[in-house]
């Protein structure tokens, strides 16, 4: 991966007050206990080689999903030139996992990262014609205006963590 | 139209202006300055626009392969997709669908489509509790309200507004006040909603026929939850909303944001692909896992038909269906800015291309009701992201509503409207139509015509028979017209590098006068041989009121009078920018290519001709030059802007020594006889006072604009002349 891209995805993603936290697979499963504001709920991270940090509860009933302060769950894709992620849903409940809880840790490799839109639909066809999933593209916490007035936090996250493991 | 639905046409107007303008204005204005700064960081922004434009005109070409492509695929995906007719069969479908799951309530996320179909009234009228979770729909649907916007719907109302109907709704404990309290408060009740929620509706903004994903663009998450949290989904679309492919969804996610409310990109644009596989979310088993059970999840995928077939089949309405609702065009319009969706709309759409939805889907009537709105100005041609020539649209339904209209045909106005409608567009605008014959006359008996036309009881007559408001004067004609003028006088040049033909349009040739002197003045200065030959009207005053056959007929008339200039090699030059916008643009509807094609590309502007002499090595000092430091405060004509002739005109002033300062508003106002017309009177007069604010705190020495409208408004609002740019080129005597 480019320097300039991840550079440039930092850039990007600052923008939306999103914070950028820079890991390397040996810390980072402390970094993201470092960044949990309890309690938590997430996904396991161990199809990435990454030992589950303290005190998340993976598998949450709808209560502990409702009581949740964080989620922590993973980005399959970082795209540069917005500053977007790609959150894929699964069985695992990272599709409410990311988006009922205040604050979201969104875990993504360095190398995930592309340039730019058209590089992102390249990966993006082909996956969703061969798997049928589904992702979201998150840029930014969720966000409402209807109030009259720039609100984050509109019915998802008001806050967004995104950890970089180099 | 008669006198009296005049009056009370504008007096709602008026009404909506007073409760809704401020709000209305503010939040379409920024959201169209955002569209400006945020399409300028893309570097490829007119080819994605070709892109996004390609793939809808192949999409809507292959609809039927590619919904029975659709169809097949999110069956296999485990989905149902069914097809309703109109909005009866879409909505038996639905409760259907939730009277299967024993549901009492149903969440949504916000969906025009199902604005269109009416599904919430439907639903409840069935027993079923319906709750928006858009937070602006939400807001509409405690205050029993319609959307105002496309896309923001409680646009109309402002943060103390909400604040004082939650206040008196809820009865919170705590008063709510700021924005950050609302949009809480709003949170945590629809949060409730949505937890008890049994059957969850969105739209779908795309839909990709070969994986079966359905994109959603969206910012706050709620459309996120409704899918997530109920195990059963209902997707309500257009059948016009189907692309072929998922990469084909790059260009649209790319432009929609930008074009819309100004963002880059939306919080979330959701690729969804239903059934999803995340589990359900059951909050009345709070305490298993959501990973425990089984996904049993259901979709159904309702497409909509409901005209939108027969639009395609329409020649003129087929653009329509390319349309990607992203609010472009509302934020744009200068009328939208004073009044927003709640005068300039219909049934369910709202804005400029409205026009185009509520012919196709709700009928004629309904899009007569505010087409007359657009004013044909042009601005959001290039906002669009799919390149729809929007204008055209209402111009057709414009001709298409006066085709039912049978008016019966005035004496005082007859004789002064020699057109070639077949059917009756109405007194008012056959009046305004036939401008060209008006000024013939006029100038015939000038100044005669002029104190008549302007006395107290003519005024009177004008605006009770033919709705002229009486707070306008009538533009003065001149006894001595350019081309009598310009016959007395000799050509300083013989034919050579620059044969021009300066069209005569009837303001130049009968009212602007001096402005038509200027230019030729200054095209002889930098060299050219002028010539003024007898040439029509271009259509644009017939074309603007909806009368398309008479258009064509001007459109004939003017290319067969110039095609021996043309073929002569004489390029033609326009003073008035709306007539070259029909040279170069709307005669491509009303003529064949070989009529359309050599006129449209000889045809230039009168200060883009200079500059271009300019270019070639005139000597620019033969041109007036600026005395000392002047100012000029310049408002570029609505047209003009579209075709991007802008700048040839502020950088030749600039050359010139002048300080030029230009205006930012989309539209003076007053477009051609717009401002004329006693029913939208106010609404000229309130979209001009945003460019008369502009223009008063430049404090300029000049007030220049390139239209006739923008002059006439100009000189209304500021009450001091207002100056073509050619008058401050031209060499001095």
């Amino acid at each position: 991966m480019e320097s300039q891209t991840v550079e440039q995805f930092e850039t990007e993603v600052k923008r939306y007050g999103v914070d950028v936290v820079h890991a390397s697979r040996e810390d980072v499963t402390e970094t993201i206990a470092e960044r949990i504001k309890p309690p938590a709920v997430g996904v396991s991270l161990a199809g990435d080689g990454i030992d589950p940090p303290e005190g998340v509860t993976t598998e949450p009933t709808p209560t502990e999903l409702d009581e949740a302060v964080t989620g922590v769950t993973r980005a399959s894709l970082g795209i540069a030139s917005y500053g977007s992620i790609a959150l894929r849903t699964d069985d695992q409940g990272s599709e409410p996992i990311s988006l009922f809880t205040e604050h979201h840790i969104a875990v993504l490799e360095e190398a995930d990262i592309v340039a730019d839109m058209p590089e992102s639909f390249d990966w993006l066809g082909d996956e969703l014609r061969s798997t049928r999933d589904s992702v979201v593209l998150a840029t930014g916490p969720s966000a409402t205006a209807d109030m009259g007035a720039l609100v984050q936090g509109a019915h998802g996250p008001k806050t967004v963590d995104i950890i970089l493991v180099s | 139209m008669s006198s009296e639905t005049r009056t009370s046409k504008a007096e709602h107007i008026r009404r909506i202006m007073e409760t809704e303008g401020d709000a209305v204005g503010e939040n379409t204005r920024g959201f169209n300055e955002g569209r400006y700064e945020s399409v300028a960081k893309l570097e490829d922004y007119e080819s994605l626009k070709d892109e996004a434009r390609a793939i809808k005109e192949d999409a809507i070409e292959r609809l039927p392969e590619l919904i029975d492509q659709l169809t097949d695929t999110i069956e296999e995906n485990g989905g149902t997709v069914y097809i309703a007719e109109d909005e009866a069969d879409a909505n038996q479908y639905i409760e259907q669908v939730c009277t299967d799951q024993d549901a009492d309530r149903v969440i949504k996320s916000k969906s025009m489509t199902s604005e269109e179909i009416e599904v919430n009234g439907h639903l409840q009228s069935a027993g079923m509790e319906v709750v928006e979770t858009d937070l602006g729909e939400w807001v509409l649907q405690v205050a029993d309200e319609a959307p105002s916007h496309i896309v923001a719907p409680a646009i109309h109302k402002s943060r103390a507004e909400i604040a004082t109907l939650f206040n008196e709704y809820f009865e919170p404990e705590e008063r709510l006040e700021t924005a950050e309290e609302l949009t809480m408060f709003a949170r945590e009740k629809l949060l409730e909603k949505i937890k008890g929620a049994d059957v969850g509706m969105t739209g779908a903004n795309f839909l990709t026929a070969d994986s079966g994903t359905m994109a959603l663009v969206t910012s706050e998450g709620n459309a996120r939850k409704t899918v997530t949290v109920p195990d059963t989904h209902i997707a309500v679309a257009g059948v016009e909303k189907v692309v072929p492919s998922v990469e084909d969804l790059q260009p649209f996610i790319e432009l929609i944001g930008r074009s819309g409310t100004g963002q880059d990109i939306t919080s979330y644009i959701s690729l969804f692909t239903p059934p999803v596989d995340s589990p359900t979310v059951d909050f009345d088993d709070p305490d298993t896992p959501i990973t425990a059970g089984e996904n049993d999840r259901e979709f159904h995928l309702v497409l909509i038909d409901n005209g939108r077939m027969a639009m395609r089949e329409d020649d003129e309405l087929r653009e329509t269906l390319y349309c990607i609702r992203c609010s472009a065009c509302s934020n744009t319009c200068a009328n939208f800015q004073s009044v927003g969706g709640h005068a300039f709309g219909g049934e369910t759409y709202s804005g400029g291309i409205a026009t185009g939805w509520e012919a196709g889907v709700h009928g004629l009537d309904t899009a007569a009701e505010f087409n007359d709105l657009c004013t044909g100005c042009s601005r959001c041609v290039e906002a669009c992201p799919v390149e729809i020539d929007i204008p055209w649209i209402n111009t057709v339904v414009r001709d298409r509503v006066n085709s039912e209209n049978d008016v019966k045909v005035d004496w005082l106005v007859d004789g002064l409207t020699p057109d070639t409608e077949t059917d009756g567009p109405g007194i008012q605008k056959r009046l305004f139509g036939n401008f060209e014959t008006l000024a013939k006359v006029g100038s015939a008996f000038a100044p005669l015509s002029n104190w008549v036309a302007n006395s107290a009881p003519s005024a009177m007559v004008l605006e009770r028979v033919a709705g002229v408001d009486r707070r306008r004067d009538f533009p003065a004609f001149r006894r001595q017209t350019l081309r009598k003028w310009f016959a007395d006088h000799t050509s300083p040049t013989p034919r050579g590098d620059y044969d021009v033909v300066l069209y005569p349009d009837p303001y130049t040739n009968h009212m602007l006068v001096e402005r038509g002197k200027a230019a030729v003045k200054l095209l002889e200065a930098l060299g050219a041989n002028v010539v003024i030959p007898e040439v029509s009207g271009s259509g644009r005053a017939p074309l603007s009121q909806g009368m398309i056959d008479t258009a064509r007929s001007k459109a004939e008339s003017v290319t067969s009078e110039l095609r021996p200039y043309v073929e002569d090699g004489y390029d033609i030059v326009v003073v008035e920018p709306s007539d070259l916008a029909m040279f170069t643009g709307d005669y491509e509807h009303l003529l064949p290519d070989e009529a359309f094609e050599p006129l449209a590309a000889n045809s230039y502007e009168v200060v883009e001709y200079a500059y271009g002499m300019v270019s070639n090595g005139a000597d620019i000092e033969a041109l007036n030059r600026a005395d000392g430091d002047e100012t000029i405060a310049y408002h570029s004509h609505c047209q003009q802007r579209t075709m991007g002739l802008e700048t040839y005109t502020t950088t030749l002033l600039e050359k010139r020594g002048f300080d030029v300062t230009t205006s930012d508003a989309e539209c003076c106002g007053m477009a051609g006889s717009f401002g004329y017309k006693e029913q939208y009177y106010d609404l000229s007069i309130d979209v001009g006072e945003n460019l008369e604010a502009q223009l008063r705190e430049m404090d300029a020495d000049y007030v220049v604009a390139s239209g006739t409208s923008c002059t006439d408004q100009i000189e209304d609002l500021l009450e001091s002349d207002a100056l073509h740019p050619v008058e401050l080129l031209a060499p001095p005597e």
